[in-house]
């Protein structure tokens, strides 16, 4: 018999107990509900954050443990952002519509309230009209409904599409990546019906919530997304911690031989792409709020590659890797591009973080594939003194490439 | 004797070159049959065809008493079908205890989502455990089979192809690299297997063949060349001009 | 007395000396008397009958008197109001020049002559009027400035004189320029009917623009509304409400139009009657806030104009009515139904000729992508095809490229030496930067691509930033040489710029380049011995790390060309080389991996396919790149292994 799940994972009770630290520790400090002495925009950052964790952890999911390099994910997570931005966007701009209609000698039609919502959010692409896509925009759940199911079925259809026709490792990276290309460069279009390169903005305004301040709704959304990832922590821990998640990391290591095992291959690639998918896009749908705006620049391939720079410089394979990877980027990323990190004067040229953060980052990147292929995470082999497999040199099996030598993650 | 496995003038070319011509091969219920024959004979091609891999380019793979047409099917609805591969070279998940590669190969249902809620039973482990001991791993289970010693990872192979209960287990040099004791515990259990099932051996080793003390099979240039027991076929003039001669 | 006498004989004398002079007047001077008020003071209603009659007359003298009224050079003599042309004869003074005899017939204080400034307008007429001159202009160059300023400005009046000159015409080009440009002014100003048709149907093959220009107006039509089809018009088709080509809305717009139909009360104009009519917080019986739906609104104005307070709306049965008694119509401007049978004819078929050019046109675009896309796919065929090495930062690669040709032209300020210098430059470049990074990072990540892909992710991102850090953000410019300016004119559907011949050119000689280094040379044969078994190779005597380096240089190199050659006809930023990378590797992937012939077809259907798609959706080439994506991933749905798959075990599964 199979002892209960947090005992066989005692690290997931670990990770969740010190979410939950985080989440009350930064409640407490906040602006909002505490002694002020975290501001509302650090509280904003630190929940856009721990969504990035989760959009990791889906990375972690398909990538670290599947084997699926997909350079596509931030593609799904823009496109919950989207979903769940065109319900904020259209409902505030249908309150201050109905609002200014309400001076008017004669009490505004349904058609007048439509066409002065049309004119203001489409007006910067030379629009009036509310696209189709827009039908369900007035619903708040029927567009968090929506965003599970377009990114789903975006992602279920490519996947279908990709892994029934057995392309695989760089090859699908590289699909993936079209894939995203070709996503943002339609939104780019201002007849997509979102705005173009505009996007949608003004979505740190809840609609229905005009009355609490932003300082609050920081902290709450901070609540929220620490919830959706502490939830996604463990799913993706059930997920991985049984027969299928040996079933995918057997994928990832030799695929051919899992299929020979009976196992329909297509399926579970296409289970997890599909579903970390959808975990991407509830991140975005959390994120976006909190950052304000959102426009198609968000989903260039660089965005999901960066995705797996931070997964990797955390260390793959492992969930808490990949969490402690995206917090410890982006976190640091800020800092540096936020100009706090000092300059560095050299005499003849000064070091301006602003500019050569990104040399950094790129540069320290290729140093960790290279000597700390485990990432961060390796760290904590150190210390539980986990010592992987010694093969005296020897080949690392078939499945050359998609494992290094010791990519264990228990 | 039923036939569980027909297969019947098959073709299949490389860049024209032809790999398997027009071979044609049956295999009964509860039967050990070892194929030899020279590199290139088409040894792991024809093993490659029967398990889906590839396809031929004409001929039939007929499977089982309801003559299901193989070709039509994948290679894992192969393997649910019921015919086991073990590689040339072992190939276990070495990332993964021994207890997660055997139960990985337990016969259950191999959908995503009945995966997904899959809970170990103990009348699961009970059975790991019984294999583990067939094959002489039962202390190692909750080792990485990473660790495990060359043989040890053939066997843990066997073990896998056991727990997955196919009709027919299609085994590529089981006994490369292996010490003669070890040998001797792979002859037994591949003995052990036949009793029940299908068995085809592919083995160089003349002297493994021997203990098998099976019917054989001699493989050349993609076509079979001859077929009986091993005492026939090595007195037969073509084999050993094409490959015993040698 | 004797005084009187004197006096008398002398006004005597003068009298019979002026009717000497005005008998001994020359035909032009009487022609220009005939109208002397509007040569004097011409104005733009005047002046076509003066110009008229003065070309009429055909007088020999009548180009000169154009010019020199043209260019203010006409004077009028004030005491007998005669014209004549003048010199300065200094001293505030003029000496008039007879305009027949060039003669000069004394010298007159300025005070006593007028000068003639006719205005700009005036002056434009009169220079159309000359240029009927300059076609018979013993000079070749001014003939052609002539028919220059007939095909640009042509008039009825120039189809005569142009008839005229081809005669005498006797340099071959501009007699058939000037052949051609009678057609021209036949078809738009003759007033015989055949000779229009035989122009037209002359012009059925021609896929000059003058000559749909000249076609084109001639179908021009106006969309009419009447009770009943008029007899005796050249009508082009009747039209039926509510088709595809004349929607109810818009048909019943024409009959407003033509005041057969009340004007519909649009809701705006409703709404403002029913503002204007507010009464107690009421309007037509309705109180306001009942007024938040159409309906609602409808009934309350109705009640308005029922009460005559605001104009009645005209129901959809009014609309139905009204149209059911008209008869809707497209009615030729040209009233000629030969002609525009003739011309709808011919435009028809230079249409299909037009197409099948443009078609040609397309195809020479996809061309010329096809070979930017070779160019910067190739390196990567090279890199990532043979040697299986995946090569994020192939793109920065370009960018450099396109930067070391930028950095040498600033040094070298002649562009055609500066892009001889700066190619080989380039490719030493990226070579030594491929090697270098083959050196310290992929040569460690060897039969690891996707850490590879990561790896050199982490290098791409480095180098733009450090481009940008260097060179800023804004675009640098590579200029290219003057003789690449231009384009190569085949007709006036299909051109081609020399720059993108170039580009073609080049990529033709990498193919060949490559295909020779990777098949008939010790290099190439090492680079497939190292690809398809780095062990067996060193123990042949390679050196497979040397191999690695130098086939990793030279892809890298070649990317470095290929950024020269990109930026001589986009800008160089930092981000050049983001544009292709995404669009290489489709290339790469889907000509098939490891084989310069396989990326040569990729870059090839690559190339037409998005210029076809461009030519569907003209208007939105973002969208023809989503197209062309989704086309790729289907397409490696059927060959996923690319146009020319390698097969079989070598195949690597």
């Amino acid at each position: 018999m199979q002892k209960p799940f947090f005992i066989r994972n005692p690290s997931v009770m670990i990770f969740v107990a010190l979410l939950a630290a985080f989440t009350i520790g930064v409640t407490i400090l906040s602006q909002g509900f505490g002694i002020d002495v975290i501001s509302t925009s650090m509280v904003k950052t630190l929940g856009k954050t721990l969504c990035l964790c989760l959009i990791a952890l889906a990375m972690d999911l398909v990538w670290g443990y599947t084997g699926i390099l997909s350079l596509g994910h931030f593609a799904f997570f823009g496109l919950g952002g989207y979903m769940v931005g065109m319900w904020l966007m259209y409902e505030r701009t249908k309150a201050i519509v109905v609002n200014s209609l309400a001076e008017a000698p004669l009490p505004p039609t349904p058609n007048e309230i439509r066409e002065g919502i049309g004119t203001q959010i489409f007006g910067v692409v030379g629009g009036a009209e509310i696209p189709p896509i827009w039908v369900f925009a007035d619903s708040l759940t029927m567009q968090l409904a929506l965003v599970v199911l377009i990114p789903g079925i975006l992602a279920f259809v490519f996947g279908w599409l990709a892994f029934r026709s057995r392309v695989t490792g760089v090859y699908l990276s590289i699909l993936t990546q079209a894939m995203t290309l070709a996503l943002a460069l339609y939104l780019f279009q201002n007849d997509s019906g979102l705005r173009g390169n505009n996007g949608l903005s003004g979505l740190q305004n809840i609609p229905g919530a005009e009355g609490v301040p932003q300082s609050e709704l920081s902290v709450y959304f901070l609540w929220a997304s620490a919830l959706a990832l502490g939830l996604g922590y463990v799913l993706a821990a059930w997920i991985v911690g049984g027969k299928f998640g040996s079933v995918i990391r057997g994928i990832r290591d030799d695929e051919a031989r899992v299929r020979f095992l009976g196992y329909h291959v297509e399926s579970y690639k296409l289970f997890i792409f599909t579903v970390t998918a959808i975990i991407a896009a509830i991140a975005g749908a959390l994120y976006y709020p909190q950052a304000g705006i959102i426009n198609p620049a968000e989903m260039a391939p660089i965005a999901s590659i960066y995705l797996a720079v931070w997964v990797a410089i955390g260390g793959r394979g492992r969930l808490y890797g990949a969490v402690i990877g995206a917090g410890f980027v982006s976190l640091v990323s800020t800092w540096f591009t936020g100009g706090q990190a000092p300059d560095i004067p050299l005499g003849f040229y000064t070091v301006k973080w602003v500019d050569w953060w990104l040399v950094l980052l790129g540069l320290s990147f290729v140093l960790v594939t290279l000597f700390a292929p485990k990432g961060i995470g390796g760290l904590f082999d150190l210390i539980s003194g986990r010592i992987a497999p010694n093969r005296h040199g020897a080949d690392l099996g078939p499945g050359m490439g998609s494992l290094r030598e010791q990519e264990a993650e228990k | 004797m039923s036939t569980l496995l027909e297969v019947s003038g098959i073709s299949v070319t490389f860049d024209g070159f032809r790999a398997i011509n027009n071979l044609s091969f049956r295999i009964g219920t509860a039967e050990m049959r070892a194929i030899i024959g020279p590199n290139g004979a088409g040894k792991t091609t024809f093993m490659d065809i029967v398990t889906g891999k590839t396809r031929p380019d004409e001929g039939r793979v007929i499977w089982g008493e309801k003559s299901i047409n193989l070709l039509k099917m994948n290679e894992s609805q192969i393997a649910r079908a019921g015919i086991g591969r073990k590689f040339q070279r072992p190939t276990v998940f070495e990332d993964q205890t021994v207890l997660e590669n055997l139960v990985m190969a337990l016969k259950k249902t191999r959908t995503p989502l009945s995966v997904l809620g899959y809970r170990r039973s103990s009348d699961d482990i009970d059975r790991v455990e019984a294999l583990a001991d067939e094959i002489g791993l039962r202390a190692e289970l909750p080792r990485k089979s990473g660790e495990l010693a060359h043989g040890q990872k053939q066997w843990l192979e066997i073990g896998m192809l056991l727990a997955q209960e196919p009709r027919l287990l299609l085994v590529d040099e089981p006994a490369a690299g292996m010490s003669p004791a070890e040998r001797e515990h792979t002859t037994a259990l591949l003995v052990e297997a036949a009793k029940t099932r299908a068995v085809v051996v592919v083995e160089h080793d003349m002297e493994f063949v021997r203990r098998l003390n099976c019917k054989v099979t001699v493989f050349h240039e993609g076509s079979v060349l001859a077929e009986g027991s091993l005492d026939h076929v090595t007195a037969n003039q073509h084999v050993i001009d094409v490959y015993l001669g040698r | 007395m004797t005084k009187l006498i004197l006096i008398g004989l002398r006004a005597a004398l003068f009298w019979m000396m002026t009717a000497l002079v005005a008998l001994a007047q020359t035909p032009i001077q009487d022609l220009l008397q005939t109208y002397q008020t509007e040569v004097a003071k011409p104005s733009r209603k005047s002046i076509d009958t003066v110009v008229d009659a003065l070309i009429a007359s055909g007088l020999p003298e009548t180009r000169q008197v154009l010019f020199k009224w043209q260019n203010k050079d006409l004077f009028q003599r004030n005491e007998d109001g005669l014209f004549f042309f003048a010199e300065d004869a200094g001293n505030d003074s003029y000496r008039l020049i007879d305009i027949a005899t060039g003669q000069s017939v004394g010298e007159y204080d300025r005070k006593a002559v007028t000068q003639l400034k006719p205005n700009a307008g005036v002056r434009g007429v009169i220079a159309n009027a000359l240029v009927q001159f300059q076609l018979t202009d013993p000079d070749p160059i001014k003939r052609a400035r002539g028919l220059q300023a007939i095909e640009r400005n042509a008039e009825p009046s120039h189809l005569k004189a142009l008839r005229a000159s081809i005669d005498g015409e006797d340099d071959p080009t501009l007699l058939a320029r000037k052949q051609r440009l009678e057609r021209i002014l036949t078809i738009s100003y003759d007033t015989d009917s055949a000779a229009r048709v035989a122009a037209i149907e002359s012009f059925s093959t021609d896929l000059g623009v003058d000559a749909r220009a000249a076609l084109n107006p001639l179908l021009a039509t106006t969309r009419k509304a009447a009770p009943g089809l008029p007899q005796g018009q050249n009508v082009a088709k009747t039209l039926k409400p509510g088709s595809d080509d004349l929607s109810r809305s818009a048909a019943y717009d024409l009959l407003v139009e033509a005041r057969l139909a009340p004007p519909l009360v649009p809701l705006s104009e409703q709404k403002a009657a029913l503002i204007a009519n507010i009464e107690n917080g009421q309007v037509g019986g309705i109180k306001l806030r009942q007024l938040d739906n159409d309906a609602a609104r409808a009934r309350a104005y109705a009640t308005l104009a029922g009460q005559g307070l605001a104009p009645p709306t005209v129901t959809e049965a009014d609309i139905d009515a009204a149209l059911a008694r008209h008869v809707f119509y497209d009615l030729y401007t040209e009233p000629d139904s030969a002609v525009t049978d003739a011309a709808e004819k011919a435009l028809t078929s230079i249409k299909t000729r037009v197409g099948l050019n443009q078609a040609l046109d397309l195809a020479l675009d996809g061309l010329s992508l096809a070979s930017i896309y070779f160019l910067a796919a190739i390196g990567l065929a090279i890199t990532f095809g043979v040697m299986g090495v995946i090569n994020m930062a192939h793109g920065e690669f370009i960018m450099m490229g396109a930067y070391t040709g930028y950095v040498v032209q600033q040094f070298i300020p002649n562009y055609t030496v500066s892009i001889i210098v700066a190619l080989p430059l380039a490719f030493a470049v990226t070579f030594a930067a491929g090697v270098a990074m083959e050196r310290l990072v992929i040569r460690w990540l060897y039969n690891r691509p996707l850490e590879t892909l990561l790896a050199t992710f982490g290098i791409s991102i480095a180098l733009q930033q450090i481009a940008k850090n260097i060179f800023g953000t804004q675009a640098r410019p590579l200029t290219s040489p003057g003789w690449l300016d231009g384009a190569l004119v085949l007709n006036d559907v299909v051109s081609i710029s020399y720059i993108r011949i170039a580009i073609f050119g080049l990529s033709l000689i990498f193919l060949v380049l490559l295909l020779f280094v990777l098949n008939k040379t010790r290099l190439g044969l090492e680079t497939r011995a190292v690809t398809q078994n780095p062990r067996m190779a060193a123990s042949m005597g390679i050196n497979p790390d040397k191999v690695n380096m130098l086939t990793f240089g030279l892809g890298s190199g070649i990317a470095g060309i290929a950024g020269v050659a990109i930026g001589l006809y986009a800008k160089v930023t930092s981000e050049l080389g983001a544009d292709y990378i995404v669009q290489s590797f489709m290339t790469v992937v889907v000509g098939g991996v490891g084989n310069i012939w396989g990326t040569l077809l990729g870059a090839t259907m690559i190339g037409f396919l998005q210029k076809g798609i461009e030519w569907l959706n003209p208007s939105n080439t973002l969208a023809a790149q989503t197209y062309m994506i989704i086309f790729i991933i289907i397409f490696i749905q059927f060959r996923p292994k690319g146009i020319i798959a390698l097969k079989g075990r070598a195949a690597g599964d």
